[in-house]
């Protein structure tokens, strides 16, 4: 196990930086995104919760695809070309590269993603335990450890003034090798266990940690989708699209054209179900109400979407949700009031 | 895909979302509001192999790009052809284009009609309405050049007036001379250039009297499709006999956008080709 | 607040109103939810209104205008101006409404508290109506306890209150506290940002825009924006619905938002709240609120349901069209 001092955090930073592409947490005007490394820019590592995921990293919310000119003898297309650099990703959460699992399932089936393939296999991802989960937190829900990250190359504790790393993968330990310049040797476990422990036993204690998801998954659209409880669950929707981009599992996305004057740039960008206008067609829409949009999204993440994926929810229990709706609605609200229904049914 | 496409860029294959460059051959007006275009490769043949019933994305830089239905036979092995009737910003741009001018396509997308097992053997019974004619084309030319493999063919094709009957010099050329293969046309609303059978497709549905042992391909607005449903089911057929495609907005068109998912299925990429009472296990919300 | 679900139960069960439009409990203190009750029971098990109660109703009267019968609503002080508003753009119907006017001590925001540290409230005392609302007492799950000065926590908006009188009601219940601050006036952050030079202020308004995401929150929550079909929401245009693709975008959503809104804003304050990247919003729609009383005299959007805005008047006394360049060439 490694260890590095928090003052030498930022020469840790400098000299990755130097070396790859690093993302890490940027807070500015009172936000916290990810973003790209820069001595200018202010790195934290303290907020637990992004605003936006860091999906962004990943599955940007907006990417080009590739560009068309039009020339004497037609159409050129030049695709854009694909990462293939390894980048750092620093301080991601577990729940957060659960996520990133959870959005593997669509961009690397069948027919692959070749732009997020590139960016998975070129990533190094550094997690952060995190040290105090908020209230609206419920990894554990979908078995995620919050305080050992397993899918990171590197996983890491922040106790006290110290940052603790260990290598989880070829990967992570080639990575502690390349910059171990400002990492010393500890063999001070016990305190890195200890922090484990607690986080473990606080993630226990939180809230939403008892949440049952018993009723939603695999196969249940019939029981789920005429459940009268949509209508009220939705009413306050302001049909915005502000749980969409924060989660870090949603990965609905439009395709578009930008014309620079001298071509056409077409790229991808986030789209959202909530959207009237998402499912709108020439002639017809199939979705008309935002209750109908909203159930699509909850059914998308607890029913369909575990359906096609082996019972795999898409939700990793992040609560950005909770936090950031602006009226208030979220994914515990309805799994909450959909199992009160059905318990009721029940009695 | 040809191994022969002459694209200039060799790494356009990196991504399925990236397209192929594609020449409009030729240019048909089939009805007041609807254009075949024929498409090659810039070298000319085809850009991919498809199976009956595969759409195919074409973009139209800086306008749009739409998924739209493969109407040629897989067996037509020297281009793609696409009926498309005028109805949006892209589509209307398409009829504007000249023969000799580029689109991009990209595809093959969805699933296709089981031609090549199911179907085998069997009597099929083909209704189409208006321009929902256009990817049942692709599965009747299919069955055509490989009649042998198929039983008797019924043909059941109506549109407002004679003037929209997409492909009807095809009909009468071909498939009303094709062995063993009945064709039934209507129209709408009376007219004086037509001396066939006038009606609705449902109740000439009716009318006809279909025996049960066929299996049926709709395709066509989705009243008409609705009440075709209704009617074979009076008839005697059961839902599990029955084929149709489905329609959504769709951006990918491989099941990632996540735009036409309805249930656990996507258009794109379960579809478009639906056997009824797999519909019926969808939410209702096509 | 047992008077509240009193009142609303008395006049659901002698038939004045068909439903009551109030705020729901939610599984935290800081996250009640807009709501529609219609049943004494339910009023009784999930009614709730104090300090976190920040959501303006008014906009949700649109639709419940269309409803069969009158919807009780509660309206603080500053959702009145939005309910008036409302009226004159003909977008809600008075007669559909019954409303009870009730007080307000200053609404919370949970992110100052988060960026305290204390976001995890277990239990918070001192933010009920009936309290003095001078301190917060927190509680958090770490077992932290902090007492927090209110106006500390309070949303921006509250500091510049305008009144604590209701515009418009049918009746009055519980009392307000003033929380405007003594120093300074809401212009003060406009005046600041005015003071800058062109490319300070590009630099700033580049800091926070670059931020969103176009979620349309700002727009959706918002009582002006009440058209049927937003303008940018066309297919046709590369600002149909999706995320912010270039910096062009992010600029020209907010900017064409606050010209439309122009005259119609009362400073409801719900752009900002809302906000998941924490715009300040409101600061565009207060540049032109400063600019529209140094040009036309003062005027407030939504004090009655008549008085024409001064964008949609005339009088000889307007200042001509070069006024306006005039000005900002200082």
């Amino acid at each position: 196990m490694k260890k590095l001092s928090m003052n030498d955090v930022p020469k840790f930073l400098s000299s990755v930086g130097a070396a790859m592409d690093l993302f890490v947490p940027v807070r500015m005007t009172g936000a916290t995104n990810w973003g790209v490394w820069d001595k200018e820019r202010e790195v934290d590592l303290q907020t637990l919760k992004s605003v936006k995921s860091p999906k962004d990293v990943f599955f940007p919310q907006c990417q080009t695809m590739y560009t068309v000119s039009k020339g004497e003898d037609g159409f050129s297309i030049d695709p854009m070309k694909l990462t293939d650099q390894p980048f750092c990703v620093f301080g991601i959460r577990s729940c957060d590269v659960r996520a990133l699992t959870v959005m593997d399932q669509v961009f690397l089936a069948d027919p692959v993603d070749t732009f997020y393939k590139a960016r998975r296999e070129q990533a190094i991802l550094v997690s952060l335990a995190c040290h105090r989960p908020a209230q609206t937190c419920f990894c554990s829900v979908f078995g995620i450890d919050a305080a050992q990250c397993d899918g990171a190359d590197v996983a890491m504790w922040m106790i006290g003034e110290e940052l603790f790393l260990e290598g989880q993968t070829e990967k992570g330990n080639e990575f502690l090798g390349q910059f171990s310049e400002l990492l010393s040797d500890t063999d001070d476990t016990a305190s890195v266990e200890e922090e484990k422990e607690s986080i473990r036993s606080i993630t226990k204690k939180l809230p939403y940690s008892s949440l049952s998801l018993e009723g939603w998954g695999a196969g249940k659209t019939d029981e789920k989708f005429d459940d009268p409880n949509w209508q009220q669950l939705s009413d306050a929707c302001l049909a915005c699209g502000t749980c969409t981009f924060v989660c870090p599992t949603c990965q609905c996305y439009d395709i578009k054209d930008y014309d620079t004057g001298h071509g056409i740039q077409r790229y991808r960008c986030w789209d959202s179900c909530m959207y009237s206008d998402f499912t709108l067609m020439a002639a017809a829409n199939n979705r008309t109400t935002q209750m109908q949009r909203y159930r699509q999204r909850f059914m998308h993440k607890l029913v369909y979407f575990p359906t096609n994926n082996n019972g795999m929810y898409m939700c990793v229990g992040c609560g950005r949700c909770v936090d950031r709706c602006p009226q208030a609605l979220n994914i515990v609200k309805v799994i909450k009031t959909m199992d009160k229904g059905r318990e009721e049914e029940k009695a | 895909m040809s191994e022969d496409c002459l694209c200039k860029n060799p790494s356009y294959r990196q991504d399925v979302l990236i397209p192929q460059v594609g020449v409009i051959r030729k240019i048909t007006q089939e009805t007041p509001d609807v254009r075949s275009f024929i498409v090659t490769a810039p070298g000319g043949g085809r850009l991919f192999d498809q199976m009956p019933g595969q759409c195919a994305m074409i973009c139209a830089p800086g306008i749009g790009e739409a998924m739209f239905s493969i109407t040629s036979s897989p067996t037509e092995t020297d281009y793609h052809e696409f009926s498309i009737k005028e109805c949006g910003v892209l589509t209307s741009y398409l009829h504007g284009l000249k023969e000799g001018d580029q689109i991009l396509v990209r595809g093959p997308y969805g699933n296709h009609f089981p031609v090549d097992d199911i179907y085998k053997g069997k009597d099929l019974l083909f209704i189409a309405g208006g321009i929902g004619l256009a990817p049942l084309r692709s599965v009747i030319n299919y069955c055509l050049a490989k009649r042998e493999d198929y039983g008797k063919i019924d043909i059941l094709y109506g549109s407002r007036s004679k003037a929209d009957l997409v492909k009807l010099e095809e009909i009468r050329e071909v498939w009303e001379k094709a062995p063993d293969t009945k064709v039934w046309l209507t129209i709408d609303r009376e007219d004086p250039e037509w001396d066939g059978h006038v009606g609705f497709v449902p109740s000439y549905l009716t009318e006809a009297g279909f025996s049960t042992d066929k299996t049926a391909i709709i395709c066509g607005p989705p009243i008409m499709i609705k009440f075709c449903l209704q009617n074979l089911e009076q008839l005697g057929f059961s839902r599990d006999q029955v084929y149709t495609t489905l329609e959504l907005r769709m951006k990918c068109g491989i099941g990632k956008c996540g735009r036409c998912n309805i249930g656990s299925k996507y258009v794109c990429k379960d579809g478009p080709v639906f056997r009824c009472d797999e519909i019926d296990q969808l939410p209702d919300e096509y | 607040m047992q008077e509240l679900i009193n009142r609303a139960k008395e006049l659901l069960a002698d038939g004045t109103v068909a439903r009551v439009l109030g705020w729901k409990k939610g599984d935290f203190v800081y996250n009640p939810e807009p709501h529609i009750f219609t049943s004494a029971e339910e009023l009784e098990k999930d009614f709730v209104y104090d300090g976190f109660c920040g959501a303006n109703l008014s906009k949700y009267m649109i639709r419940a205008s269309k409803m069969e019968g009158k919807t009780l609503v509660f309206l603080k002080p500053c959702d009145t101006f939005s309910f008036n508003q409302l009226i004159k753009e003909h977008q809600v119907v008075r007669e559909q409404a019954y409303i009870i006017g009730v007080g307000c001590k200053g609404k919370l925001d949970h992110r100052k508290f988060q960026e305290m540290g204390l976001g995890d409230i277990e239990s918070i005392t001192g933010i009920n109506l009936m309290d003095e609302c001078d301190v917060a007492k927190v509680t958090t799950i770490y077992g932290d306890k902090k007492e927090v000065p209110f106006a500390d926590v309070m949303l921006e908006r509250c500091h510049f209150c305008k009144t604590k009188d209701h515009q418009i009601f049918d009746e009055k219940m519980l009392g307000s506290k003033e929380t405007t601050d003594t120093e300074g006036d809401r212009f003060d952050e406009v005046r600041r940002i005015q003071a800058m030079s062109p490319e300070e202020r590009f630099a700033y308004f580049r800091s926070e825009l670059s931020k969103c995401i176009r979620c349309n929150a700002c727009r959706n929550v918002c009582p002006a924006c009440n058209c049927l079909h937003c303008v940018f929401d066309n297919t046709n245009y590369d600002t149909a619905q999706k995320a912010n693709a270039d910096s062009f975008e992010e600029n020209m959503f907010h900017i064409i938002r606050a010209y439309h809104v122009a005259g119609r804003c009362t400073d409801c304050g719900e752009c900002s709240r809302v906000c998941p990247q924490s715009i300040p919003l409101h600061l565009l729609n207060r540049k032109f609120i400063l600019d529209m009383d140094e040009l036309y005299g003062e005027f407030q959007a939504g004090s009655d349901t008549e008085t024409p805005g001064p964008l949609t008047a005339f009088t000889m006394e307007d200042p001509e069209a070069g006024a306006g360049l005039e000005r900002s060439r200082g």
